[in-house]
C-alpha cells in the first residue's frame, strides 16, 4: 500500500513537472532585484526596466536615442531657453482611475523636486518652477537654459505617478505603486518576483497583447539562461558575453542587442587626496602611455567575445556625439614607451582597483599583461562593489575601474564626472576650460553648437585623460522564438508595447 | 524540567546581547559606505548627506546601537534601507521559505543517511559498507554550488523536468512548490545525509557490540528484530540530538543553496543585505539566526533528557 501511494505521488509530481503554458504571461529574468518601486526614490537600472512596463513618462526615446512623445504630445522651448512648454495627451488615466492632466504633472514634478527622499533633485536642478498653463499644458520655467532637461524627462524624473495614491502613501508609495503605464502593479515579493497585469484602460491598449508580466531576479547568468532554455522564462536580459554564441546557435531562442549608452572606464586619481601623488596621477603623459598600451579591440574579443564596442570617449563610436577627430586608438607600445621615457620613467608601479566579479577581473588581468609590455607594473586589487565605491569616492585609489550605465543626453555621461564641482568627480580633475565648454553645451539646445562644444571638451579630456575610456557594453536580450515584436534599445529597457507571445 | 529550560533561556539572553553587539560592530568595520551602496549612481554629496541624516549614520556608535536595541525591545527592527520594507515583515516573509527548504532537506538526509548507516554497520567491512562510505565521503566533499549547477544543467536544461530556480508557496501551488524545492533540498540534503550516515553507523556499531544484543541473538530473534528493535532503538538517541543540531547547520548551508537556485529565503536575504550594506536587515537576520540556533540547541538538550532515562536524575 505504502509503495502504491508513493508511486502515485511520484506520478503526480512527474505529471505536474511539465507545467502547462500560461495564457499570454511573459516571464522575464532580470539580473538583479529592483529597489524601492517609487520613481522618485529609485536608483537601480533594473528598477527602470520594471518602470518601463508600469509607468509612462512625459517623453520617451526611440531606437536612435531621439526624444519622442509619450504622455507629452509636443513641446517647444522659448527663444531664451528659459521656458519649456509641453502639451499633454488627452484621455489618459492612472491605474486608480485618477485622470492625467496638467495638475498631475505639476504635482509629479514638484514631488520629484521636494520630497525629502527624492533622488531626482539633481536631475531637475535647472527647474525653477512648473505650472499648469492650461488643462492639458504645462510650462517649465528654468533657472538657466538646460538642453538635457527633456532627456531627464524621458527617465524617472518624467515618470508620472497618480497624485491621489502618492498623496495617500507619501514616502511609502513604493510598496504599491500606481502609475499610468500599459501594466498595473499586482504584487511584489522581494528577491523573488514583481508581477504586473495589463491595464485595460490604457490609452494605447490595442498595442498591448501581453496579459501578465512577471519579472524574476536571477543574478547568476548561468541559472538565468538555464531558466530560459528550460522554458521557465520567456525572456532574459543582459546575457553574459560568454553565452551569446551558444544562445545564437540555439534554434529555440532568438536574440536582440543594442550598444548601450554607458561606458566602461578606468578613473585616474588626479587630485583626490594623497594617493594622487604618483606618476600616473601627476603626469598626463603617463596616463596616455597607459591608454596607448591597451589593445581595446583585443580586449573586446577576449573578454566580451566581440559583443562590446571598443571606445575612447564618454559615448560610443555609434553615437552621433562621438568626436570623429579622435578615433579609438590602436595599441602602440613603442609610442607608450616613448611617452614614459619623455616623462623620465622606466618602470611605473601602479595599483588598479576593480570590482571582484569574474568578467571585470578577467578584463583587468588582460590589461595588466598588455600595459606590462609598455613599462607598467600593475598590482590588481579586487574589492567587492560597495567597498570599491567608497574607496573611489574617498580618493583611496590610484586607478579605479568602474562603469557608468549611461544617459540619453550626452551631458549625463560627462558633466558630473569631470567638472570641478561635479557630483561624481572622483578623479577630482578640474579644468576651467572644460567646465566652460560643458556648461555652454548644457545651455544651448542647438545640436550643432552642442556637438562643437563636446568635441572641444573631448579633445582636451583626451589629452589630460582623467578617465581612460575602454569601451561600451552591449545589452543582449535572449528570448524564446515565439516572442515577436521586441526590440533592444540603447537604454537597455524592455518595452512591451507591440510584443506578442505565440505560446 | 521547566526549571531546566528557564535556566537555559536566562543563560541565552546575554549571549544574544553579545551577538548583537558583535554584529553591530562588525558592520561598522566592514569597508564600504552603506550610503554609497544605497545611493547607486545618484551619488552626489547632497544626496549622500541627506541619507546619512535620514538613517542616523552620523550619530555616535553607542547611540546607534542603543537606538536599534530599544527598537528591538519594542518589536521594531527598523526598515530595509534598500526597499523601505519593515525588517520584521521581510523576515516573516523569508523564514517560512527557508524552513520549508530545511525540512525537505532533512527528509532527504534522513531517508538516505539512516538506512545507509544501519546497512553499513550491519554489513561492516563488506562491499555495502564500503560503498556507503564512499558515497558519504562524496556527499561531504562535493561542493554544493557545483552539484547545484550540474543538477540545473542536467535536470532543468537537458531533461526539462524541474524548474531551474525560483519559488512558489505551498499554499498557492503545492505541486509547483515541491517542484521548485526538490533540487535545492536534494543538494542541501546530501552533505547532511553523509554526516548522518557516519554517525548512525558508529552509533549502531557501538550498540551492536553490546551484551544485550548478543543475548537477543542467542534467544533466536530474527536478525531484523535484533537490528531494528534492540539495536537501532538504542542508537537513536545520539542521532536525534544530532539531527536537532544539524538543523542549525542547515540554515547556514541554505545561504549558498538559496543563492544558486534563487530561492527568496532567509539565506538569500542575508547575503544580499550584506552586499547592499543594508544594515537594518543584516542586524535583524543575524539576531533571528542566533535565536534559532539557541532554540535548536535547547531542543536538542531537552530531547536528550527526555529520551534518556539516565539523564533525568541529573536534573
Amino acid at each position: 500500500m505504502k509503495s502504491l501511494l508513493s508511486a502515485a505521488a511520484l506520478t503526480a509530481i512527474l505529471a505536474a513537472i511539465s507545467a502547462p503554458a500560461r495564457a499570454s504571461e511573459l516571464r522575464i529574468g532580470l539580473q538583479d532585484d529592483a529597489d524601492v518601486l517609487d520613481p522618485d526614490q529609485s536608483r537601480t537600472f533594473v528598477g527602470r526596466i520594471v518602470y518601463t512596463g508600469l509607468c509612462d513618462k512625459l517623453v520617451d526615446l526611440d531606437k536612435d536615442v531621439n526624444i519622442v512623445p509619450q504622455l507629452g504630445t509636443d513641446w517647444s522651448t522659448t527663444e531664451d531657453g528659459l521656458q519649456l512648454v509641453m502639451n499633454l495627451r488627452e484621455g489618459v488615466i492612472f491605474h486608480d482611475g485618477t485622470p492625467f492632466d496638467a495638475e498631475a504633472v505639476v504635482y509629479n514634478i514638484n514631488r520629484s523636486m521636494t520630497l525629502p527622499e527624492s533622488r531626482r533633485k539633481s536631475e531637475l536642478s535647472s527647474v525653477e518652477s512648473v505650472e499648469a498653463t492650461g488643462p492639458m499644458q504645462v510650462t517649465f520655467t528654468l533657472k538657466a537654459p538646460d538642453a538635457s532637461l527633456l532627456a531627464q524627462l524621458s527617465d524617472r524624473a518624467g515618470m508620472m505617478i497618480s497624485p491621489t495614491a502618492a498623496e495617500a502613501a507619501g514616502a511609502d508609495f513604493g510598496q504599491k505603486p500606481v502609475c499610468s503605464g500599459p501594466f498595473k502593479f499586482v504584487e511584489r515579493i522581494q528577491q523573488d518576483r514583481i508581477v504586473l497585469e495589463k491595464f485595460a484602460d490604457y490609452y494605447d491598449a490595442d498595442k498591448v497583447s501581453i496579459d501578465r508580466v512577471v519579472y524574476l531576479p536571477v543574478p547568476d547568468t548561468t541559472v538565468r539562461l538555464a531558466n530560459l532554455r528550460s522554458g521557465e522564462f520567456d525572456m532574459i536580459e543582459r546575457v553574459a558575453a560568454s553565452d551569446v554564441a551558444s544562445v545564437k546557435g540555439d534554434a529555440k531562442l532568438s536574440t536582440q542587442e543594442a550598444v548601450g549608452l554607458g561606458y566602461m572606464a578606468i578613473y585616474a586619481n588626479i587630485n583626490n587626496g594623497d594617493r594622487a601623488k604618483n606618476p600616473i596621477g601627476e603626469d598626463a603623459r603617463v596616463r596616455q602611455a597607459f591608454s596607448l598600451a591597451i589593445d581595446r579591440d583585443a580586449l573586446n574579443q577576449v573578454v566580451f567575445e566581440g559583443t562590446a564596442k571598443a571606445g575612447n570617449q564618454p559615448w560610443a563610436p555609434t553615437s552621433p556625439w562621438f568626436n570623429k577627430e579622435i578615433p579609438v586608438p590602436a595599441r602602440d607600445v613603442e609610442a607608450a614607451r616613448a611617452l614614459l621615457a619623455e616623462a623620465g620613467l622606466d618602470r611605473v608601479p601602479v595599483e588598479l582597483q576593480h570590482a571582484n566579479n569574474p568578467v571585470v577581473t578577467q578584463m583587468m588581468q588582460v590589461i595588466q599583461a598588455m600595459v606590462a609590455e609598455a613599462g607598467f607594473d600593475v598590482s590588481l586589487k579586487a574589492t567587492e562593489f560597495a567597498t570599491l565605491l567608497s574607496e573611489q569616492t574617498a580618493g583611496n585609489f590610484q586607478l579605479s575601474r568602474s562603469d557608468w550605465s549611461g544617459r540619453p543626453d550626452p551631458d549625463g555621461n560627462i558633466h558630473q564626472f569631470v567638472t570641478c564641482e561635479g557630483g561624481i568627480n572622483d578623479a577630482k580633475y578640474c579644468n576651467p576650460e572644460v567646465d566652460a565648454l560643458l556648461n555652454e553645451a548644457r545651455a544651448t539646445s542647438d545640436p550643432a553648437t552642442r556637438k562643437q562644444k563636446y568635441d572641444a571638451a573631448t579633445a582636451i579630456l583626451d589629452r589630460d585623460l582623467p578617465i581612460i575610456y575602454l569601451g561600451h557594453q552591449t545589452y543582449v536580450f535572449a528570448m524564446d522564438k515565439g516572442i515577436e515584436g521586441f526590440e533592444a534599445y540603447p537604454d537597455g529597457m524592455i518595452r512591451l508595447k507591440g510584443v506578442t507571445d505565440a505560446d | 524540567m521547566l526549571i531546566f529550560i528557564l535556566k537555559r533561556v536566562l543563560v541565552a539572553l546575554p549571549t544574544l546581547l553579545i551577538v548583537s553587539l558583535l554584529v553591530f560592530s562588525l558592520q561598522k568595520l566592514l569597508p564600504g559606505d552603506p550610503v554609497l551602496a544605497l545611493a547607486g549612481e545618484e551619488r552626489d554629496p547632497a544626496t549622500l548627506e541627506f541619507l546619512r541624516e535620514q538613517y542616523h549614520l552620523n550619530d555616535p556608535f553607542a547611540v546607534q546601537y542603543l537606538r536599534w536595541l530599544g527598537g528591538v525591545m519594542t518589536g521594531d527592527f527598523g526598515t530595509s534601507l534598500r526597499t523601505g520594507q519593515p525588517v520584521l515583515e521581510l523576515i516573516a516573509q523569508k523564514l517560512p521559505v527557508t524552513i520549508q527548504l530545511a525540512i525537505m532537506s532533512m527528509l532527504f538526509a534522513l531517508l538516505i543517511g539512516i538506512p545507509a548507516g544501519i546497512l553499513a554497520a550491519v554489513r561492516k567491512g563488506g562491499p555495502i559498507d564500503w560503498i556507503a562510505n564512499i558515497v558519504a565521503l562524496s556527499g561531504l566533499s562535493i561542493p554544493n554550488f557545483w552539484l547545484g549547477i550540474m543538477l540545473i544543467l542536467l535536470v532543468s536544461v537537458r531533461l526539462g523536468w524541474l524548474p531551474a530556480s525560483g519559488y512558489e508557496s505551498p499554499f498557492v501551488d503545492p505541486v509547483r512548490s515541491i517542484q521548485t524545492m526538490l533540487m535545492p533540498a536534494f543538494v542541501l540534503g546530501t552533505a547532511l545525509a553523509a554526516t548522518l550516515m557516519r554517525h548512525t553507523r558508529s552509533a549502531m556499531l557501538g550498540v551492536l557490540g553490546t551484551d544485550y544484543i548478543r543475548t537477543a541473538k542467542a534467544k533466536g530473534l530474527s536478525r531484523r528484530e535484533v537490528v531494528m528493535k534492540h539495536g537501532f532503538r538504542n542508537a537513536l538517541l545520539p542521532i536525534i540530538t544530532l539531527t536537532a543540531l544539524l538543523f542549525g547547520e542547515l540554515l547556514a548551508g541554505a545561504v549558498l543553496t538559496e543563492q544558486i537556485f534563487t530561492i527568496p529565503g532567509f539565506g538569500k536575504l542575508t547575503v544580499d543585505a550584506v552586499f547592499n550594506r543594508d544594515y537594518a536587515v543584516v542586524q535583524g537576520v543575524v539576531l533571528c539566526t542566533a535565536i534559532g540556533f539557541l532554540l535548536m540547541n535547547l531542543l536538542a538538550d531537552v530531547l536528550y533528557v527526555l529520551l534518556n532515562p539516565r539523564m533525568r536524575t541529573a536534573l
